[in-house]
């Protein structure tokens, strides 16, 4: 509650011009079997920025998010994460520094809420009484009542496992959030509140965010740069306000079969 | 009630082959266990391993029990002691519902659940221990539910080639053609199999729950 009062409007984190990319495609592929799933994919994602992949359903969106925390290896090409090649970094280092949330969450079940948040301090080898008040902290933090601490996922709302779900990627307070269709799954209202907060959030945590969503309308409210896919390959890396006036083919098709209202929610975020 | 006077009379030697009925299932059980989980987690993550080691299971299921007992008999080491031998074809049967249970239990683990995981940074060992093995439980219990159930039934077979238990009641009784006998090692046996179903679909039930 405090936060929102804290942070009076939500501005947007761009790029620093001259920036060292926190996380770089260098000439990627990704062929499974026959099918070429990624292409030549070169991409920058800088310092603090919300990145939103963009793209239709079978895009290339996810499998891209993957690559970064190595959940999937390239055919060919390098990922740079923090400036060095993110298979020089032990798999399991790399993926604790990187906050990775999914659609549904991806909760453990038969983990309290309070165990899934702290589940990355927990085997990173916090002590005890640094694992709890840090929970209790994020849980304040997302709005989640003290009470539901002892509860398990099944007993949540759609929206309450999702605020768990980012808020235990957040635990150990990572640098780097990739986020997969995070918000796809829930009811309109409950989505628009998750995506104000999470601007509010961004506002103050200025972590560098990978978002992927095929919801025009979400990429434009919460993007600092869409980076719009298609067939495995990128088309193009605007700014919302950019996007909704490109004249692009894909873009604009893009922007087309959204509708009107776009310009708007193009600078909602902005203004 | 003839039955009961019976039994009374012969409480020692009831008492003493019960013992003898419940040591045989409970090492082979065990010994099951032991090599039936792992393997059921071997095959759950090593798909192609997974019908061969399901289709030999089943193979060992359809040897008829006597036959079994019968073929281990020349076997040099085994031989010596029918005991070891009952324990060793009795471990044999128990294998496939166990290994089928730990195979479904931790093949049926939500894939979006171990995937979080694994892009949280947890490590092999962790998720089996953290996350399959536990969401597992009650499936793979409910495997070694099946398989004592079984091995209780089947190790009243064991006294035919001498290595005791409640079995050589029936033996003995199904020759001396009387019934109280019979009776006094099949109600044994049945009391001892309620018993671990209830036992453990209790155990199951609760780490369900947890």
């Amino acid at each position: 509650m405090g936060l929102r009062r804290e942070l009076r409007y939500a501005g947007r984190n761009m790029p620093e011009p001259a920036a060292t990319p926190v996380i770089e495609f260098r000439d990627v592929s990704f062929r499974v079997g026959q099918t070429q799933v990624l292409s030549s994919f070169s991409l920058q994602v800088f310092k603090g920025e919300t990145l939103v992949l963009l793209g239709r359903s079978g895009s290339g969106k996810t499998t891209t998010l993957k690559l970064i925390n190595r959940l999937v290896s390239p055919t060919t090409g390098e990922i740079y994460v923090n400036g060095r090649p993110n298979t020089e970094v032990n798999v399991t280092r790399l993926r604790r520094g990187i906050g990775y949330v999914i659609q549904d969450a991806g909760l453990f079940p038969h983990f309290t809420v309070e165990r899934n948040i702290g589940l990355v301090p927990s085997i990173e080898g916090w002590p005890k009484e640094r694992i709890h008040p840090r929970t209790q902290e994020l849980m304040q933090l997302f709005g989640l009542s003290p009470e539901i601490a002892t509860r398990y996922p099944h007993q949540l709302s759609g929206g309450q496992r999702q605020r768990v779900g980012v808020a235990r990627a957040l635990a150990a307070d990572p640098e780097i959030l990739v986020m997969d269709e995070p918000f796809a799954a829930l009811d309109p209202l409950t989505r628009d509140d998750l995506q104000r907060e999470f601007l509010l959030l961004q506002q103050r945590l200025h972590k560098t965010v990978v978002f992927v969503t095929h919801d025009l309308r979400e990429a434009l409210r919460l993007a600092s740069r869409i980076a719009l896919m298609e067939a495995g390959k990128l088309v193009t890396v605007l700014t919302p306000q950019e996007f909704v006036k490109s004249s692009d083919p894909w873009v604009a098709a893009y922007v087309r079969a959204f509708g009107d209202g776009l310009e708007s929610a193009a600078n909602r975020g902005a203004s | 009630m003839n039955v009961l006077r019976f039994m009374l009379h012969n409480r020692g030697q009831v008492l003493e082959l019960t013992l003898e009925h419940l040591w045989l299932v409970g090492v082979s059980t065990v010994f099951a266990m032991l090599i039936g989980i792992p393997l059921g987690i071997l095959i759950a993550h090593r798909q192609r391993l997974n019908k061969p080691v399901l289709a030999a299971a089943n193979i060992i299921q359809t040897i008829p029990s006597l036959a079994l007992f019968g073929f281990l008999l020349p076997v040099p080491w085994l031989g010596d002691r029918s005991e070891r031998l009952a324990i060793l074809a009795l471990t044999l049967y128990a294998l496939l519902p166990i290994i089928r249970n730990t195979y479904t239990g931790i093949a049926g683990v939500d894939s979006a659940v171990l995937e979080a995981g694994r892009g949280m940074g947890l490590t092999e060992s962790q998720l089996l221990f953290q996350v399959e093995l536990p969401l597992a439980v009650s499936v793979i219990l409910s495997g070694v539910r099946i398989a004592i159930v079984v091995a209780v039934g089947l190790a009243t077979i064991a006294a035919a080639i001498g290595a005791g238990g409640l079995g050589e009641f029936i033996f003995r009784g199904l020759a001396m053609v009387d019934n109280r006998v019979i009776l006094a090692g099949a109600i044994p046996a049945a009391i001892l199999a309620l018993v671990a179903d209830v036992g453990v679909g209790w155990l199951e039930r609760r780490l369900r729950a947890g």
